[in-house]
């Protein structure tokens, strides 16, 4: 028999903390799509999305019942387009977008990621082809997202890739003006992107996967404030071993489920992504668990330092709980998804600075960020190139997802609805870094000796 | 397999039955109940054996989740798997 106190918790922290499984994504090798005609390539795209993903919908609403734990989406990941563009005679590569969009609406999937391209060195066949399809991409589809990893540590910074995203950005929040910009929600450039992220905007199928795989990503960060709020005067190594407690239950759910779907598809098992991912719902927020350690509001001073050692505890607590980690692990900072970030940002205790340094040591970087509408091209490129300069010199993966809010000015709102939420827009600073970002070239690799 | 019933709310006469009436009426044998009042509540728990349930089991999650509201209690039935993995290494 089960210790009375252990069940009732859990019920608890399911039916009123918004304990879930925030994502359970498949991830699906399309190498064997390859077909240097698109037609032929979209059909074989087509059908092998098709038969491997039948069943996700299904299987996953069959475990929430039994488990009687909510999964919120269910994505499909793929290879990154790009590398079947490449053997594409043709610039249309739109079709692809398309394709994935009929495919995601057959099986039934929240999303499907992986219309990508990975250009950290340099821009191969079919690459460029593919970024610039982006925006084109985006405003046709609805289920589709988009990422380019545009540095590495290992390969240093394409700083023409990244002149080139600022542009894409801008021209994807524009193509998708009258639907709230929802283009550039649902792109984001990274730095040092890993290949088996179950979350959005950035899955992608990497190369080194199997054929295919199941990543699950778990949520929580009510669960955690909860925790936190029940203890009082706890020292912060106190909070620290709570939020590894707390943590190890969460991702054990993740676990549990990561196991049953893998079985139950016949799929191997990937990854459990070790991750507080907040939602706009009140008590979800990551910034009410940083609030509730004793900042007034989430920007004041001590806001990274207590972000470093949420995220840091968060991934002690978890390793234990899963027999494999992976994906992004770590707190996330999505301002317009998390109740807590929109009031901070609203009142003016947070700033684009300040989300900076705190992406330095959380799981991501500057995520669902609204910036005037009238921002520069090479303005938002000098953001992503910041970005990625924190991610490519820490070794860690960094990525930026803002959103010109296209005839917005600073203080007005955004909305996008649903789990992206909506945020007022930002102040971004505008010095212009124009002659930096034009001259392209690379950031080379950093030193990773010497640390002296 | 098992499933773990929980029904929390206002003690009232005739929960237990009304409980056992539904799980038996179902095949679901009952194995072990345990039963506090918390905080003015009353709170069971009963485990319950599920291999011989002769209704599919999310059905008997629905059923037993609509039994609740009828009495104005809460009732959850869960697979006894996630307790297992939250709160044992």
């Amino acid at each position: 028999m089960y210790n009375t106190r252990d069940i009732l918790e859990t019920i608890t922290m399911i039916q009123d903390e918004n304990l879930d499984i925030r994502t359970v994504t498949m991830g699906i090798s399309l190498l064997s799509c390859i077909d240097s005609d698109i037609d032929v390539a979209c059909k074989k795209v087509y059908d092998k999305i098709v038969t491997m993903a039948s069943n996700l919908v299904p299987v996953c609403e069959q475990i929430e019942k039994e488990l009687g734990i909510p999964i919120i989406n269910k994505r499909i990941a793929v290879t990154p387009i790009a590398m079947l563009a490449s053997a594409c005679q043709t610039h249309k590569i739109v079709k692809f977008a398309l394709t994935l969009e009929k495919a995601a609406a057959a099986v039934g999937v929240n999303y499907i990621g992986g219309y990508s391209a990975l250009v950290q060195k340099g821009f191969a066949y079919g690459d460029y082809a593919l970024i610039e399809s982006i925006p084109e991409a985006l405003s046709l589809t609805e289920h589709v997202c988009a990422s380019v990893n545009i540095g590495s540590t290992k390969a240093g910074i394409n700083m023409d890739a990244v002149a080139m995203m600022g542009k894409i950005i801008k021209k994807a929040a524009q193509a998708t003006a009258d639907k709230n910009c929802m283009g550039a929600a649902k792109i984001v450039v990274l730095c040092n992107a890993p290949e088996d992220n179950p979350f959005m905007a950035g899955a992608f199928h990497g190369v080194g996967e199997p054929d295919c795989v199941i990543n699950v990503g778990v949520s929580g960060p009510g669960v955690v404030r909860a925790a936190i709020a029940k203890s009082e005067g706890l020292d912060i190594t106190g909070i620290a071993d709570l939020i590894k407690r707390t943590a190890f239950k969460i991702t054990r759910m993740g676990q549990l489920v990561a196991r049953e779907a893998s079985k139950r598809l016949g799929v191997p098992f990937g990854i459990v992504d070790l991750s507080l991912a907040p939602t706009p719902a009140v008590g979800d927020s990551v910034a009410h668990i940083l609030e509730e350690m004793g900042l007034e509001v989430c920007g004041a001073c001590g806001t990274t330092a207590a972000l470093a050692m949420l995220n840091d505890a968060v991934k002690k607590g978890g390793v234990m709980a899963s027999s494999h980690v992976g994906g992004l692990s770590g707190a996330f900072i999505p301002v317009s998804e998390d109740a807590g970030m929109i009031a901070a940002a609203k009142c003016g205790a947070l700033s684009i600075e300040k989300l900076e340094a705190m992406t330095a040591v959380c799981s991501v970087g500057l995520d669902m960020i609204n910036i005037p509408g009238d921002t520069p091209d090479e303005v938002i490129s000098a953001i992503i190139a910041d970005e990625a300069a924190i991610g490519m010199v820490n070794s860690k993966t960094t990525a930026v997802r803002v959103i010109p809010a296209i005839g917005k000015k600073v203080g007005e709102e955004l909305s996008f609805g649903g789990l992206f939420g909506s945020a007022p827009v930002m102040k971004v600073s505008t010095a212009s870094p124009k002659k930096f970002i034009q001259r392209g070239g690379r950031i080379p690799a950093p030193l990773q000796s010497l640390k002296n | 397999m098992r499933a773990v019933l929980t029904v929390v709310g206002k003690d009232t006469v005739g929960i237990l039955a009304c409980i056992s009436v539904a799980c038996a009426k179902r095949n679901v044998n009952i194995s072990d109940v345990s039963q506090t009042i918390l905080q003015d509540l009353f709170c069971m728990i009963m485990m319950c054996d599920i291999s011989r349930i002769t209704v599919p089991f999310d059905r008997f999650v629905d059923e037993m989740s609509e039994l609740g509201k009828e009495k104005g209690l809460s009732i959850h039935v869960m697979h006894e798997d996630i307790f297992n993995a939250m709160h044992t290494i």
